[in-house]
């Protein structure tokens, strides 16, 4: 556990402290002569205050969502159809594993993979981009009078475009994620015992009220850890934008949190403090969105047997 | 009667519709997934200067002579994927180790014992678990500094001893598994506590350490934030972070080089999976959280 633990103290302490500068190694408390008698909350304040860290919260929320929402939707909806008891899909095994096979990928192989294919003026998408305009005939006479301006007036700069920068890294993370939220939705269901679904078909509950109805509720546990894993890793993102576009391409389109407290510590900077900081912010919102999933995610009957059971146990001692 | 027979019918429609759908959408997401892969094992085969033509031409005329023009490219720089290779192998087989024993070990003593303040550490393992990695990075990056460690592979090798998902999961497994009557009659008959451990708890753990093992390994062979940090000589360097440098300037529109350096990290990957993949899919039901 130290090797956990003492990290993490450690960063908060010093998220209080006046460490900065390449090889400082000893913090001072900020309110104490040597800190430089500032609030304690100091570097709380400047970070929050940092027009960076405000933007790469909000990108990291916003590329987030663009890959969560769609990751949710397709996952519920291929576990929907590959755990259909009434058409049972042939090839689902080769789809599961196709679908899963980018989870195992290193990251950091894909997003240099899809920068690549997304490159201007040659790349995979371009490509494809001119051969349709090729072929239904977008300015034609352009293409006819000069190929090469042609050629330029179709593609697109993608990476060095703040949306299209965000959109492409929402892909990837979904491109990345959505056959493991996949895979473990369906080893949830799987879980669950047949005869509940065969009391839903008798009683006349078709597909989608049998999925909304028992299945969701059954995979309710499991559906808790992927939204939180996904929560979690989701807040962390890192490699795909770091090494698709760094901190600065199109003006910080795709700086995330976690960029934001790398190039802050340990980018020639060396606001150790600052970015310790700006990561114990990142732990306090993580903490505040899990609990409002485990809340509203908690089993309902369980919370009231424990306190049935407690009030049974003080109603013995009392007894006794 | 007829009513039923209707009714059934209907179904039957409703199916085939159904599954059309399903077969054209599952198809298309399976295009969508191999599609980037197929480019860049196609261009591993074609010169800088054929990809400049077109990105999706398939074969070139001498495949192979331009496989060993951009092989010497790569290697003739800064990117080496063997040693790459065989950081992250040392790296990912011991911390994975590690990372299994350890955890089935804790879950075990979680859940086989009644100690004081028990559920107040299971309480704190959950917690750990929503800690966000970088919270623990400047700590760890100002301890290593501290004690002159940066370069060293252990370091990502004996943290992983204790890694609270791989506990939590463990946990959760063991709950549904473990009787406690196989444990007592074990020690009825002498058995040492840990030889119970590993002689009975350890071998009915199997599918659960399995899942877990592949995706430690998975997720230690793919780790880039903190290696970046703290691994900076050549010749430490994993593949991860190897990969980094076929961003850089140095390989600069020499596409061919790039496709080949991406697609010589992906090949041990995908044997690998070509492998396990079966029991990757079907094998997480049984380390998962049961509901």
């Amino acid at each position: 556990m130290t090797f956990t633990l003492y990290p993490i103290l450690y960063t908060f302490f010093i998220g209080f402290t006046d460490l900065a500068g390449a090889g400082n190694m000893s913090p001072h408390l900020l309110t104490t002569d040597k800190g430089g008698n500032k609030p304690l909350f100091d570097n709380f304040v400047a970070v929050l205050t940092n027009a960076n860290f405000q933007k790469a919260f909000k990108n990291t929320v916003t590329i987030w969502t663009l890959n969560f929402i769609p990751q949710m939707a397709f996952a519920l909806l291929f576990t929907a159809w590959f755990t259909d008891r009434r058409s049972k899909v042939k090839g689902q095994g080769l789809f599961k594993i196709l679908f899963y096979m980018p989870n195992i990928i290193t990251a950091a192989t894909l997003a240099i993979l899809f920068n690549v294919l997304f490159g201007y003026p040659k790349g995979a998408v371009n490509d494809i981009l001119l051969g349709l305009a090729k072929t239904f005939g977008v300015k034609k006479d352009l293409l006819a009078s000069d190929p090469n301006a042609w050629k330029l007036a179709i593609s697109y700069d993608f990476n060095n475009n703040g949306t299209a920068l965000k959109l492409i890294v929402a892909f990837v993370q979904f491109y990345q994620w959505y056959g493991y939220t996949m895979v473990n939705l369906i080893a949830g269901v799987i879980g669950i015992s047949p005869e509940i679904f065969e009391a839903a078909e008798i009683d006349g509950a078709n597909r989608v009220q049998t999925f909304f109805k028992v299945t969701l509720p059954c995979i309710r546990q499991i559906l808790l850890f992927v939204l939180v894993t996904s929560l979690i890793g989701g807040l962390n993102m890192f490699d795909v934008p770091q090494l698709y576009a760094g901190e600065k391409k199109a003006n910080g389109a795709v700086m995330t949190l976690n960029m934001f407290v790398r190039s802050q510590g340990l980018d020639n900077r060396y606001l150790y403090n600052k970015a310790a900081a700006a990561s114990v912010v990142m732990f306090i919102v993580i903490v505040i969105l899990s609990s409002i999933l485990f809340y509203i995610l908690r089993d309902k009957d369980e919370a009231k047997l424990k306190k049935l059971r407690k009030q049974e146990l003080k109603a013995l001692k009392k007894g006794m | 009667m007829s009513d039923n027979a209707i009714n059934k019918s209907s179904i039957k429609r409703n199916d085939t519709g159904l599954k059309v759908v399903i077969y054209i959408v599952s198809v298309i997401f399976a295009i969508m997934t191999l599609f980037p892969f197929v480019i860049m094992i196609t261009n591993s085969f074609r010169s800088t200067f054929e990809i400049q033509q077109s990105t999706l031409g398939m074969v070139s005329a001498h495949p192979f002579e331009n496989l060993a023009k951009n092989w010497n490219e790569i290697t003739n720089k800064e990117f080496h994927p063997l040693v790459g290779f065989k950081n992250s192998f040392i790296i990912s087989t011991l911390s994975t180790i590690l990372n299994v024993y350890f955890s089935s070990l804790t879950a075990y003593a979680i859940s086989a014992y009644e100690w004081k303040l028990r559920d107040a550490f299971n309480n704190m393992i959950v917690g750990i678990m929503m800690v966000p990695g970088t919270v623990t990075t400047i700590g760890f990056v100002q301890i290593v500094y501290k004690l002159g460690l940066t370069n060293k592979l252990f370091l990502f090798i004996v943290p992983a001893i204790a890694s609270p998902m791989t506990v939590f999961f463990m946990r959760q497994y063991l709950q549904a598994s473990l009787s406690m009557e196989i444990v007592q009659s074990a020690r009825i008959d002498g058995a040492g506590e840990f030889r119970i451990f590993n002689q009975i708890v350890v071998p009915l753990m199997k599918p659960a350490i399995a899942t877990q093992a592949i995706f430690g390994y998975v997720a230690s062979w793919n780790n880039l934030f903190m290696p970046l940090i703290l691994l900076t000589e050549t010749e430490k360097k994993t593949i991860p972070v190897m990969v980094k440098l076929l961003n850089g300037d140095i390989y600069r529109r020499e596409y061919g080089a790039i496709y080949l350096g991406l697609f010589v990290t992906v090949i041990p990957l995908i044997v690998v999976y070509a492998f396990l993949s079966r029991f990757i899919v079907e094998g997480v039901a049984l380390g998962g959280v049961k509901s």
